[in-house]
């Protein structure tokens, strides 16, 4: 094969894994600014005005994050359980299996760095901030090991288990933050403060934002991540069991050691997101009166990136823009933040019903192919 | 406890079990057909959503049923294009029905009513009706059945009703046979897609009713996030029930009476329990049953997987 042509056939590759998500990415927009123009009629506006009103929006959106550092290091405080939480689906969807809980396990982990840093304040602050952090992987992964082992010893399927230890885990969660006897702190709604030095040394360049450099860690979680997957043995075996678990069996690859593996693993990531999301961003363990929304924008997340690490991280930049962006579009343009919800929603329907995507592209090549047997 | 809290306590129970029974019920006919529905709490959200502006509109509640059913059809319908047509992955589309559902509610309230969060409320006499008040005057079990709203009786009245249709009708034999062996029955000339959307829809309808109940029945506004999680509660007493019909309304009705008493103990100032761990009990009664420490929950066969008409 010639040089030109492996490049060519590269460039072909690269198209085919990302032109579902592009496609899908550009109709979830049209269906919100449809959704912004229809409130433009219902406002009254004039044509114009309506016609406008998509373009305000999308261009808000995009300039709360590239408009200026400070916003930029905003979307940046996003990106960091984003990508952790994307990784986290795209890990077990690897290994077959659809981890619902990654919500759980961010709050497990979260609560652990929280209980290491109100706790073991004797300690050296770095090494209580390694604890901490440790500690947030060590929860979430045991927290989403029960999942694979209740599915690889009881058959159990995984993602009714994983709903369920979600509502386990933010009641408890609840309750333990929530209660005078255990963690709660007087005149807080949450649990008592964490120490202050093991907070995670924000970006100066971005100041005043919030953006931290648990950045760092959560890229670095996703190099990890495609080294595990494509360059480990434990990877390959994972993949193996994704692809099909009986011919894993037979190859000799025990089926339901490799679930426990790729949901602690899974569980690991998720939780380091609720663990350095907390030392980055929070004074406190703060109650919660509903999930973050962070293991639900995982699975979009892992979907859009095609559960490939570099594809996790764009999608997750993509959400994390979104997520910036929509309480100033709310406020610039006049369009309710929520407009964003339905995007995002739109995108996951059609990156899942990627058989619509294929069928438009199966025409296009069927009418060129007929195009090509008649000449 | 005294006989009057005790009487409350399961007045409460029938009330808070019948949406979690009417959804179920729904979830039971989708997952019984082969289809995994965890759009369902999306679906009762978009259900009460409706069910509170046509109501607020028209101050006639059973037009807001009407709609509530309406709106659960179109979304149960969205989730059976998206999940038998063209097989997606029906998790991933139930995850993004639940997102649609939580933004849009949210966005229309913008809309219509010009801010978020909550709606404005409906007039108590717009509410749904009380259905048999008249049997408050027994003694004990009085209270206890009569004056609801028609949503807890039609609730019960569906359990016969669905186990009827499942076990005694053409249909109930073909729904089943489409979510244990699709292949098979398609082979007896059983149309499988038809049925599937038939059960996916069936989980719409009573769905968006069940949804109506919190926002025309028991309450009378919308509140952003107020379904708070029952479609999984649903969602889990029907897998408790071993997606048996009579099974799932014994847990219902079981986890409606966990959902009363911690409202009864923290109305009568008990501390010795914790409300939120009271919470958790039906999840972990329902991964004991998964597990098969408790009973032992199996599905249907086929439930969760498209299936292709052509082969594959």
């Amino acid at each position: 094969m010639t040089a030109s042509k492996r490049y060519k056939e590269f460039l072909h590759q690269a198209w085919l894994s990302i032109r579902l998500p592009l496609t899908a990415i550009f109709f979830g927009l049209i269906v919100g600014a449809l959704a912004m123009m229809w409130v433009g009629i219902q406002d009254g506006l004039s044509l114009s005005q309506i016609l406008n009103l998509p373009l305000t929006a999308y261009r808000t959106l995009f300039n709360s994050v590239f408009g200026s550092f400070y916003g930029f290091g905003e979307s940046l405080v996003f990106l960091v359980p984003l990508i952790l939480t994307g990784l986290s689906i795209t890990f077990a969807f690897r290994c077959g299996m659809f981890n619902v809980g990654a919500e759980g396990q961010y709050i497990v982990g979260l609560f652990s760095a929280a209980y290491v840093g109100f706790t073991f304040n004797g300690l050296p602050a770095w090494l209580q901030m390694i604890t901490a952090i440790i500690a947030a992987a060590v929860g979430g992964g045991l927290w989403a090991a029960i999942v694979g082992w209740l599915k690889a010893k009881r058959g159990v399927h995984e993602v009714i288990t994983t709903i369920m230890l979600n509502y386990i885990a933010l009641h408890i969660y609840n309750f333990l933050v929530g209660s005078k006897e255990w963690f709660k702190a007087d005149k807080f709604q949450g649990s008592h403060a964490i120490n202050p030095a093991i907070k995670i040394p924000q970006i100066g360049l971005f100041s005043p934002s919030r953006a931290h450099w648990g950045i760092i860690l959560a890229l670095l979680a996703a190099i990890i991540v495609y080294i595990i997957l494509w360059r480990t043995k434990t990877g390959f075996e994972v993949r193996a069991v994704g692809n099909s678990n009986e011919a894993a069996r037979y190859a000799g690859i025990s089926v339901a050691k490799n679930y426990i593996k790729a949901m602690l693993i899974s569980g690991i990531l998720a939780g380091l997101a609720g663990g350095i999301h907390l030392l980055g961003t929070q004074a406190r363990a703060a109650s919660m009166s509903a999930f973050t929304g962070f293991g639900a924008d995982g699975i979009a997340i892992a979907l859009i990136g095609q559960n490939h690490p570099l594809g996790v991280v764009l999608a997750a930049f993509l959400f994390a823009v979104m997520k910036r962006g929509a309480p100033l579009m709310q406020a610039q343009a006049g369009i309710a933040k929520e407009v964003v919800a339905i995007v995002q929603a739109s995108i996951i329907f059609f990156v899942a019903a990627d058989q619509m995507v294929k069928w438009i592209y199966k025409r296009r090549k069927k009418q060129v192919k007929e195009v090509a047997s008649n000449e | 406890m005294n006989k009057a809290a005790i009487i409350t306590l399961f007045a409460l129970t029938f009330r808070l079990a019948a949406p979690l029974l009417l959804t179920a019920l729904g979830a039971l006919f989708s997952e019984r057909s082969g289809v995994v529905n965890i759009a369902l709490e999306g679906i009762m959200t978009i259900g009460a959503f409706f069910a509170l502006v046509v109501t607020y509109a028209t101050h006639n509640p059973w037009l807001g049923v009407i709609a509530a059913i309406a709106a659960g059809i179109v979304v149960s319908a969205l989730h059976a294009v998206v999940s038998i047509k063209f097989k997606a992955n029906q998790v991933v589309s139930g995850v993004a029905i639940n997102i649609l559902a939580a933004g849009l509610t949210a966005f229309l309230l913008n809309v219509f009513y010009g801010h978020g969060g909550q709606s404005p409320s409906i007039d108590l006499a717009w509410q749904l009706p009380r259905w048999f008040g008249f049997l408050k005057g027994i003694p004990v079990i009085g209270p206890i059945i009569g004056g609801h709203t028609p949503g807890v009786y039609i609730a019960f009245a569906m359990v016969p009703i669905t186990w009827f249709i499942l076990y005694k009708t053409p249909l109930g034999l073909r729904i089943r046979a489409v979510g244990e062996h699709p292949r098979a029955a398609d082979t007896l000339g059983v149309n499988v897609y038809k049925i599937r959307y038939f059960g996916v829809i069936m989980s719409g309808v009573l769905g968006g009713f069940a949804g109506s109940i919190f926002t025309i029945g028991e309450g009378a506004a919308f509140l952003e996030g107020m379904i708070a999680g029952r479609g999984f509660i649903a969602l889990a007493a029907m897998i408790f029930g071993n997606w048996l019909p009579v099974r799932t309304m014994l847990a219902c009705l079981l986890f409606g009476f966990t959902s009363a008493l911690q409202l009864v103990i923290q109305v009568m100032g008990i501390t010795t329990i914790a409300p939120q761990i009271l919470t958790t009990l039906p999840y972990i009664l329902t991964i004991l049953a998964l597990a098969g420490f408790v009973g032992r929950s199996v599905g249907p066969a086929a439930s969760g997987k498209a299936y292709d008409k052509e082969g594959n």
